[in-house]
């Protein structure tokens, strides 16, 4: 695995079917960690996580009924790191019901890495309300934290190197779906 | 400190390119959602100082600078003439040195004089945003009014927007000619020989010397207002007279072969440029311009707040 991504070529780490079934999964166990789908709500943060919580919900109003609750996060507002890299120009939407007050809040990402990206997004879900509790769930888990947050869902463990990329691909935006480990530098 | 994409200021619309005014309305459209939240702020410039500078009196757009900068966190200190060392004698350039010692990280200016925003732009570190230097330009309210056309009218290029009124001492007709054409809008322009500009045949716009003429034409109407002391000044015979000319009242509307867009950068002359029952009807964006004007100037101060372009580069990897 990890030869041919220093070879340059991708590394596929799940390919379009496994994905599904992980995804799958993982909404199974979503549901599970809450008992059930009350005050449930999936936020997606900006771009790929808003689509996988948009699939993990479809596989729980699929499972359960009914239709749980969604949400879109984009943190660039609360990043920490304004001042040494610059703003990133494109400013995604958010949109999450007014308020959360009370309500079981599960963030939804692509890949969980450094986690600066869960601490700013657990940040701006503070100025929306007071969840009851807020659950994360990502694809995949590629270590190297530098803060001490964990996810409570993860799809798939990977151990990459600093000089590898781990993306997810989604069907809607990139044409292909899976997760695919790359060089850094190279074209992904 | 310099944004990669706008350079150290924002001083006009005239030097900027399409793609740049085009990144500040895509910047502003997410950040309109900001302003509906019950907690109104966001932490992007936390830790920023900005000085609101105005050497004019203006309600609303110093208003909307300081909403805009304390929805992204940043501190903020006004400054007016009145009760300042200005009007002790101290220069413009002084005054702005003086609040750079104290460490600020931007200047937002508005200046009787043109030109006033750029000589203090080219004097201190701290980035310099124009909100309204002379009859030169008035660069945040082009993109607010450019969001607010493009939310109404989508994609501008080829939309047929007139700028009615008096265009010669607008620094908002100014930065809307800029804005609009550079978005591959066409423009017209319509009142008063006196109050248009005496190359205004050369720029490249349609001159419409009646504004029924405009109605038949246009998608949308900016209407300016009309600055009272011109009557003194001897542009316009009288208020009556003009409202009855060059005025944009529900009658003529009704001739218009479309909806048409109302648009108007305030204060209004109620029953001069613009009637009550047009201002208040159901094709006014009015309140909408003052909204995104807020949106608008988040952008801009968001956008200029950023760090150095290298790294900025490698951050959108």
């Amino acid at each position: 695995m990890s030869q041919g991504s220093q070879s340059g070529k991708p590394t596929v780490v799940l390919d379009a079917r496994s994905m599904g079934r992980t995804l799958r999964r993982m909404a199974d166990e979503v549901v599970e960690l809450f008992s059930g789908t009350d005050d449930l709500i999936l936020v997606g943060i900006q771009r790929r996580g808003v689509q996988l919580a948009e699939r993990i919900a479809a596989f729980i109003d699929e499972r359960e009924g009914g239709s749980v609750a969604r949400g879109a996060l984009d943190i660039t507002l609360y990043r920490d790191d304004l001042q040494t890299i610059g703003p990133r120009p494109v400013v995604g939407k958010t949109s999450l019901p007014l308020s959360l007050d009370g309500r079981n809040v599960v963030i939804v990402d692509d890949v969980l890495y450094t986690g600066r990206t869960v601490r700013a997004a657990m940040d701006e879900l503070a100025d929306f309300g007071r969840p009851a509790r807020i659950a994360l769930a990502v694809l995949v888990d590629r270590g190297g934290r530098e803060l001490p947050i964990h996810a409570d869902v993860v799809g798939k463990v990977v151990q990459a190197a600093s000089h590898l990329r781990v993306d997810v691909q989604i069907s809607d935006l990139d044409g292909d779906e899976g997760v695919i480990i790359v060089p850094r530098d190279g074209e992904g | 400190m310099n944004s990669p994409v706008l350079g150290k200021d924002l001083l006009g619309l005239e030097e900027l390119s399409a793609e740049q005014i085009r990144l500040i309305l895509d910047t502003a459209e997410p950040l309109k959602e900001i302003s509906e939240r019950t907690i109104k702020k966001v932490p992007a410039l936390r830790g920023m100082t900005i000085v609101n500078l105005f050497f004019e009196p203006s309600t609303r757009t110093r208003i909307s600078f300081e909403f805009a900068e304390k929805r992204l966190s940043a501190d903020t200190v006004n400054v007016a003439v009145a009760g300042s060392s200005v009007s002790k004698g101290e220069t413009l350039v002084d005054t702005a040195r003086n609040l750079e010692a104290m460490k600020i990280d931007m200047v937002v200016i508005r200046h009787g004089s043109s030109g006033a925003a750029r000589f203090l732009a080219d004097r201190i570190e701290s980035n310099v945003v124009n909100a309204g230097d002379g009859t030169h330009e008035h660069p945040t309210q082009g993109l607010l009014d450019l969001l607010t056309l493009r939310d109404h009218l989508g994609d501008l290029k080829g939309k047929r927007v007139c700028i009615c009124g008096d265009v010669l001492h607008s620094r908002v007709a100014r930065s809307n000619l800029w804005g609009l054409k550079k978005l591959g809008a066409e423009v017209g322009v319509c009142g008063p020989r006196s109050l248009l500009p005496n190359a205004i045949d050369e720029m490249g716009v349609t001159v419409f010397d009646r504004i029924e003429e405009a109605i038949q034409w246009a998608e949308a109407l900016n209407i300016l207002r009309l600055q009272l002391e011109r009557m003194q000044g001897g542009y316009i015979p009288s208020l009556r007279e003009y409202n009855r000319v060059f005025g944009v009242t529900r009658e003529r509307l009704d001739r218009a072969p479309r909806d048409i867009v109302i648009m108007h950068p305030g204060p209004m002359n109620r029953g001069v440029e613009i009637d009550s029952d047009v201002a208040d009807g159901p094709h006014s964006v009015i309140l909408d311009q003052v909204t995104n004007g807020v949106a608008v100037r988040m952008a801009v101060l968001y956008l200029l707040a950023g760090g150095r372009p290298e790294l900025a580069e490698a951050a959108k990897g």
